[in-house]
């Protein structure tokens, strides 16, 4: 492998990660197959551009909006109501809808789940916070034997639409059980559906999919990406929400979409990981590789129809997420891919995922993280000279 | 504690004449009304305030102890269709079945009932048709009763879960002002797992009404209730979460339907969540995979023998003259008929339709499911070719 002295983004660093996202908004195609459009070309006669407004701003302006269009919403979790929220994504929520429709709980998440389970099979629509990635873990039974499984065994009769908001991944500087890539956990678990943003705007349709679909849905957010900024309207997302179905879509069929496009390679990537495949794009094209970039968005259900019409385009892949890598949601990925692409690969499908180790203290944590020089080594390594 | 809480339990204690600790704190002996042989229990040392039980009306009783003769009926007809090899399970709940019914028979048509997987009996004195709710163990699918059409949980085998699914529907039902009375069962190992904890924990900081009975059975499969606790009593778990706990001879239906009559009401009127312990015993082992002679004496089983809840209950009303050989013979051909129901239900050879296995898993299966069906459709058919 090469050594490369790039000018690549920290993936810590909230410049960096704001360029990288302002970079994704840039991207001129975001077409999936069942994808969410992107957002709208301004209107001509809109005087004002919509100003900045961060990735926590657009999840808690779709918990309102869920709120507002929906009796049947209800929001808890720990520090949900007076606080807001660690990360202020319910912040306002309770002195605007009132403590029974946003409220704190005991702390205990297999109660905040197992209670959301009985709302739901009550008639509500629960969307309850998990404090962390590490701290859902106490949940674990409750979300694995019944939120995941409670409509099978009952054919149908009892839905649980229950959205369970986990904030995930590193990049933080965080402590120990801050800083998990649990998606795989949730992905292996049939029943749930696995959905993670990594715009701004997918931050808001997608949340609004996850608590309008009829079935639970797993929705992680990158936490490095909170205060993530990009110039969206949100009243503007709200009616583009509210009047399209391609959101609820993508949760029912998947819906990936083309972050960038290019033609020599594919970097496949999701939340977390997403502003650093596009900054490793952009340094590639500075080399001269054109590379293209897929936002997964729906980790289940996996789009393996817009992934797979990349890699046979572009020949070459390379997955990119956070998690450890063995027995991952990048394991299946590259095995669906390699699979699905197999006549039109010129190289096996490269993974770039963080080691198989705990997640590091702060001041190792650079070296654990899909960063952008590893993942253009990985591009230096699909076999460009055969 | 919340102002409605300090209400709920003062005005519940304020009622009886004590103070909210003794409200709170269980009998100083178990609640017990009739003797094993059937007779009344006289003054003794005298009733403690606020733990005097009237004996409930003469057409309580005769309609509870139609259910218990049904309930038992139920059992043993099951424990036969298991042993004739038509079924590969069932915890039978014999010699539990004063509990079963009397759960069964102070809730209204509006109310809940979350149960175990040893509940049955429970759960078709509630109104489920005796094969649907005997499905789970017929094998063709987890469930076979409409939770929502019934008002009671789906039966399933991870211990204690159901408890916060219980304070879930309870909270559900309170905020769209519903008055509605949720009861959870569980046996006494349960009471060692944390969701018991923190569904009463969240039951009592909602103040929700919500009644924990616990079937304190003595094992918890081979381990005896001395490794589970080392408290006076599993009811008096409730004053560590600020509700009410009461313990009953589990054996005795009159006392059961006098303490669970007067908990649904108090309950109703805001009192708060009730912990409800019967004391009573698992006559027969585990399931019939369990080798019950391992772990206690047959000497400990005779003994339990001679309390028997159904002898004990027709004893009693045989000796005030409300059960006459008539309406004893009219319960009889009742409890026929349900077995004779169970017999033909379960006999019948079902064949489940192997594309179900995709039907419910999602709202609308993913495109991976869709393909796995596929998959399985083919194979069946080059396996009806061959």
């Amino acid at each position: 492998m090469s050594t490369r002295q790039t000018t690549s983004p920290d993936a810590g660093s909230v410049d960096a990660v704001e360029t990288a996202v302002d970079a994704a908004r840039e991207s001129t195609t975001r077409a999936g197959g069942a994808g969410i459009p992107g957002p709208r070309p301004e209107s001509p006669v809109a005087p004002v551009p919509p100003g900045p407004v961060t990735m926590a701003k657009a999840l808690n302006a779709a918990l309102a909006d869920a709120l507002a269009a929906d009796a049947g919403v209800v929001v808890f979790g720990e520090d949900v109501g007076t606080l807001g929220g660690v990360f202020r994504i319910t912040d306002g929520l309770a002195a605007r809808f009132g403590t029974e429709r946003c409220f704190d709980t005991p702390l205990a998440e297999s109660g905040i789940a197992g209670m959301s389970v009985g709302m739901a099979i009550n008639g509500m629509r629960p969307v309850i916070e998990m404090q962390f990635d590490a701290f859902a873990y106490p949940a674990f039974e409750q979300i694995a034997s019944h939120v995941a499984k409670m409509r099978n065994r009952t054919r149908g009769a009892v839905a649980m639409p229950i959205v369970i908001r986990i904030p995930y991944a590193g990049g933080i500087g965080g402590v120990e059980h801050h800083c998990d890539s649990s998606e795989a956990y949730y992905a292996h678990t049939p029943g749930l559906k696995v959905v993670t943003p990594a715009t701004v705007t997918d931050a808001y349709l997608l949340l609004r999919a996850a608590i309008d679909s009829d079935d639970p849905v797993i929705f992680m957010e990158p936490k490095k990406l909170y205060f993530a900024k990009d110039r969206v309207d949100l009243d503007a997302l709200k009616e583009q929400y509210e009047s399209g179905d391609g959101p609820r879509a993508a949760l029912e069929s998947g819906g990936a979409a083309v972050a960038r496009t290019g033609t020599d390679a594919t970097l496949i990537a999701y939340g977390p990981s997403l502003p650093t495949a596009m900054a490793a794009a952009a340094a590639a094209q500075e080399e001269g590789r054109s590379l293209e970039v897929v936002d997964v968005r729906t980790i289940v259900p996996f789009d393996d129809a817009t992934v797979a019409a990349s890699v046979a385009k572009t020949s070459r892949a390379v997955v990119i997420t956070e998690e450890t890598g063995f027995a991952s949601v990048a394991a299946e990925i590259t095995a669906r891919v390699q699979q699905r692409c197999f006549h039109s690969l010129a190289a096996p499908v490269l993974r770039v995922t963080g080691f198989d180790i705990p997640y590091p203290a702060p001041k190792l944590e650079h070296h654990f993280l899909p960063s952008v020089d590893r993942i253009l080594d990985a591009v230096d390594d699909l076999q460009w000279e055969d | 504690m919340s102002e409605d809480t300090r209400t709920g339990i003062t005005d519940a204690a304020r009622s009886f004449g004590i103070t909210p600790e003794d409200y709170m704190l269980p009998a100083r002996d178990l609640i017990q009304m009739v003797d094993p042989e059937g007779r009344l229990l006289g003054a003794g040392p005298g009733p403690e305030p606020g733990h005097d039980y009237p004996v409930p009306a003469d057409e309580d009783l005769l309609e509870a102890y139609r259910r218990l003769v049904v309930g038992r009926r139920i059992n043993d007809q099951n424990s036969a269709l298991v042993r004739q090899g038509r079924m590969a399970v069932y915890p039978s709940s014999h010699g539990q079945e004063a509990c079963q019914v009397a759960v069964a028979a102070c809730l209204e048509e509006g109310d809940w009932l979350f149960p175990t997987y040893r509940d049955t009996v429970a759960v078709i004195s509630r109104g489920v048709p005796p094969v649907e709710a005997m499905t789970v163990f017929r094998g063709d699918w987890h469930g076979g009763y409409h939770p929502g059409k019934h008002k009671v949980g789906i039966q399933s085998t991870p211990l204690t879960t159901q408890l916060l699914h219980a304070v879930g529907a309870a909270h559900a039902a309170r905020l769209r002002g519903e008055d509605t009375v949720v009861v959870a069962l569980c046996g006494d190992g349960a009471t060692s797992e944390g969701d018991f904890h923190e569904a009463l924990n969240f039951a009592a900081v909602f103040h929700l009404p919500v009644i924990f009975f616990v079937q304190n059975n003595q094992y918890a499969i081979s381990v005896p209730l001395a490794r589970q606790t080392v408290a006076p009593s599993l009811a008096h778990k409730a004053v560590g979460y600020g509700m009410a706990g009461e313990r009953v001879d589990g054996n005795d239906l009159v006392a059961l339907l006098a303490v669970l009559e007067r908990g649904v009401r108090l309950v109703r009127g805001g009192a708060g969540p009730l912990l409800v312990e019967a004391q009573t015993y698992r006559i027969q082992a585990h399931t019939n995979a369990d080798d019950a002679t391992r772990y206690r004496e047959d000497a400990e089983v005779q003994e339990w023998l001679a309390k028997d809840p159904v002898k004990r209950m027709r004893s009693y009303l045989t000796g005030r003259g409300l059960l006459a050989d008539e309406l004893q013979a009219r319960f009889e051909q009742e409890a026929e008929q349900v077995a004779a129901e169970l017999r033909n239900g379960l006999n019948q050879e079902i064949t489940p339709d192997p594309q179900d296995l995709f039907a419910h898993v999602y709202t609308v299966p993913t495109p991976q499911l869709d393909e796995q069906s596929a998959q399985l459709a083919e194979e069946l058919i080059r396996e009806e070719a061959s």
